[in-house]
């Protein structure tokens, strides 16, 4: 079965480990203590969120979510796992692709201006909770900004100094479909440490698998021994039972040419009139990274200031220019997200935009579904017929 | 504290840079038309002067307004003056519009891709441009007479709204006069004593005097008028790959990072705004993309 065969643990030739329950709290610990910011989930306004962690008692223990298209419901557990939730409302990207950020000053001066540049506030994160999507997200991230004319090199620097615990599933949610995008549930690389959670009834352990030298040196200051093969088999269960529980699909076979070509499909036009257009989804998404630039000044207009914010494909100003803006329909906005994620994106970075973490589905408030809109445009194609022949970048 | 444990101070610094203007003196602010203008900058610190390709363009930095993205269209031989030309029609170009001599503009750029002027060697070069399109256009023009022997036939269709839009008049008058330059200036609407062409600029295509078998061809202005020049061009035998089209988009950084100016699977910023014609073709005849 190829989703078993998908979880097989990647041979990284070490051998994995064994913390109790209480080695995490000293794990957060010890990063603190290397001087880390150590962030991870936590429960606020009803939800699984990212934030600082003080310590374990920091972490949604006994809490899991019930996801559905439009719908994220916390829930009690009735044991104490740490981890048994799925992807909540923030991402990662909030600490490498910061919402908001000053690029740099000016000042008026004698009829003139300078420009004062910024210097950007370095900080040691540490990731704790890391998904295998999102690891893949992080990836995506990664290269959308090396790929940049003129690398934004910022985004590469803060991952790479960023320590990373990843956690691998040990339960799939509603709107979960990383097994069709190939992204998880199993964490496979661009962790220092990976994490999977066993709660039994009277044993509540982790199996850490390390991934990398810096993760090794942080493992080797916890109290720790090597796990034994029942140990990793009962690891090994959770994480296939996370990859057989998906709760969505979404086939991804030639989706390239299905959507490039079906630009005039009508589903568009039924999609645009349900949307709201309120942005939710590519906030929500951990691979979107559109931002726009805010400029300010003070009353007295002697002080300005430039902001880089994250932005959306959804706004009408975003593709305005001189005369109005390139998509006026919400219909038009909706296959520009869409056709970009999952189609354009590969010929742009080498790998789809989508990782299947399905945060796009919880989090529209009208319950639109990436892989239902999928199905509907693949259930009947409405190829448009090349104007001019199929040649220039169409190459599928 | 092991040491491999070490978080080495990160060199943020570096990526920050590339979002840096450098500060540019007007030198010369020439009123072009009536919504039209021209500034041409300096350097306000002693580096070197900005190098550019035909084609390119800078994003200009007005204190506290705003960026615009904004192509040049000074003379690419003599860089040592930077030149752009633009409308006043947004909050960023009517500020700028009032910015006069000794004032300080920002500078990111050059950016994009240039018009395949080299590549032209050898063969007729077709200019079409229509309204404020002249003005990317005009560095390919200046690169084209300054190494004259080195084209065929150089052509150039120009088609604005009225006579009043017609854009470096004076420069077009010199050009027309020139035996080895065909000018053609067409209007869509006008009064006495325009005693020109009246007419879309497409119309100049079918007669105008280039081999189309050995032609490349540089079209810049309103996406209408691109597509239905290219349809007249490829009527007449002109190759789509011989074919080249400028486009505009929303674009807020100009490096590929903010998204705005995608077009499909393009980064209008980045592997544009100059295209080789079947690159953007099918892109072009979707409505909204």
């Amino acid at each position: 079965m190829s989703s078993i065969d998908m979880c097989a643990p990647e041979n990284t030739g070490r051998q994995p480990k064994l913390i109790e329950r209480a080695g995490v709290g000293r794990l957060i610990a010890a990063l603190q203590q290397q001087g880390y910011r150590v962030v991870g989930p936590t429960v606020r306004d009803e939800a699984i969120i990212y934030d600082e962690l003080a310590s374990d008692a920091d972490l949604p223990a006994g809490w899991t979510d019930d996801q559905q298209a439009g719908a994220y419901r916390l829930k009690r557990r009735r044991d104490q796992a740490l981890f048994r939730y799925t992807c909540g409302p923030h991402s990662w990207k909030k600490y490498l692709h910061p919402p908001q950020a000053t690029l740099w000053r000016a000042e008026r001066e004698g009829g003139l201006f300078r420009i004062l540049p910024e210097t950007p506030r370095a900080e040691r994160l540490a990731l704790l909770g890391v998904r295998a999507c999102e690891l893949r997200a992080l990836a995506i991230q990664e290269q959308v900004f090396a790929m940049a004319a003129h690398a934004d090199a910022g985004y590469g620097v803060r991952l790479r100094q960023a320590f990373v615990v990843a956690v691998n599933c040990g339960q799939a949610g509603g709107t979960c479909f990383c097994v069709s995008m190939n992204s998880g549930p199993r964490a496979r690389k661009g962790f220092d440490l990976a994490l999977t959670e066993v709660v039994h009834a009277k044993r509540h352990y982790f199996v850490v698998e390390i991934g990398s030298e810096r993760g090794a040196a942080i493992l080797a200051a916890l109290e720790t021994r090597d796990a034994t093969a029942e140990e990793i088999a009962a690891a090994e269960k959770t994480v296939n039972d996370a990859a057989r529980h998906m709760g969505r699909t979404l086939d991804t076979t030639e989706i390239q040419a299905l959507l490039y070509r079906n630009h005039e499909h009508p589903r568009w036009e039924q999609t645009g009139e349900r949307c709201l257009s309120c942005a939710n989804c590519t906030l929500a998404c951990p691979t979107c990274f559109c931002s726009t630039i805010d400029d300010t000044t003070d009353l007295a207009g002697q002080r300005a200031e430039r902001t880089r914010r994250w932005d959306s494909c959804f706004t009408a100003d975003f593709s305005y220019i001189h005369g109005g803006s390139v998509r006026q329909s919400v219909k038009a906005r909706y296959r520009q997200w869409l056709t970009h994620k999952l189609a354009s994106w590969i010929e742009q970075f080498g790998s789809s935009g989508c990782v299947g973490c399905g945060r796009c589905i919880t989090w529209c408030p009208v319950g639109i579904d990436l892989t239902e809109e999928v199905r509907a445009i693949r259930a009947t194609k409405y190829y448009r017929e090349p104007v001019h022949g199929d040649t220039g970048t169409r190459s599928v | 504290m092991p040491s491999n444990l070490e978080v080495a101070a990160p060199p943020l610094e570096a990526a920050a840079t590339t979002m840096l203007p450098r500060l540019f003196r007007v030198q010369r602010y020439l009123q072009e038309t009536d919504d039209t203008f021209t500034l041409e900058l300096g350097p306000l610190d002693d580096g070197a002067p900005l190098a550019f390709a035909p084609g390119q363009f800078n994003m200009l930095y007005v204190f506290g307004v705003g960026e615009v993205p904004i192509s040049i269209s000074g003379d690419p031989d003599k860089p040592g003056v930077l030149v752009h030309t633009t409308r006043a029609v947004g909050t960023v170009t009517r500020v700028m519009a009032r910015l006069r001599r000794g004032e300080l503009i920002g500078v990111r750029g050059p950016y994009g891709t240039p018009w395949p002027v080299d590549q032209a060697e050898g063969n007729d070069v077709v200019i079409v441009a229509g309204g404020i399109g002249l003005a990317p256009l005009r560095p390919a023009l200046y690169r084209l007479l300054a190494q004259r022997d080195r084209f065929g036939k150089v052509v150039l269709l120009y088609g604005t709204r009225t006579p009043e839009d017609i854009l470096y008049r004076k420069e077009l008058e010199r050009w027309r006069a020139r035996f080895d330059v065909d000018v053609y200036v067409t209007v869509d609407r006008a009064i006495a004593p325009w005693r020109g062409s009246v007419g879309v600029v497409t119309h100049l295509i079918p007669k105008a005097p280039f081999d189309p078998l050995s032609s490349v061809a540089l079209i810049c202005g309103p996406e209408i008028m691109m597509r239905f020049s290219v349809f007249e061009l490829e009527k007449r035998g002109v190759a789509a790959d011989r074919i080249f089209v400028s486009l505009e988009r929303n674009m807020k950084c100009g490096v590929g990072t903010c998204g705005h100016c995608q077009f499909g699977p393009l980064f209008v910023c980045r592997e544009g705004p100059v295209f080789a014609y079947p690159r953007v073709r099918d892109w072009l005849a979707v409505r909204e993309l």
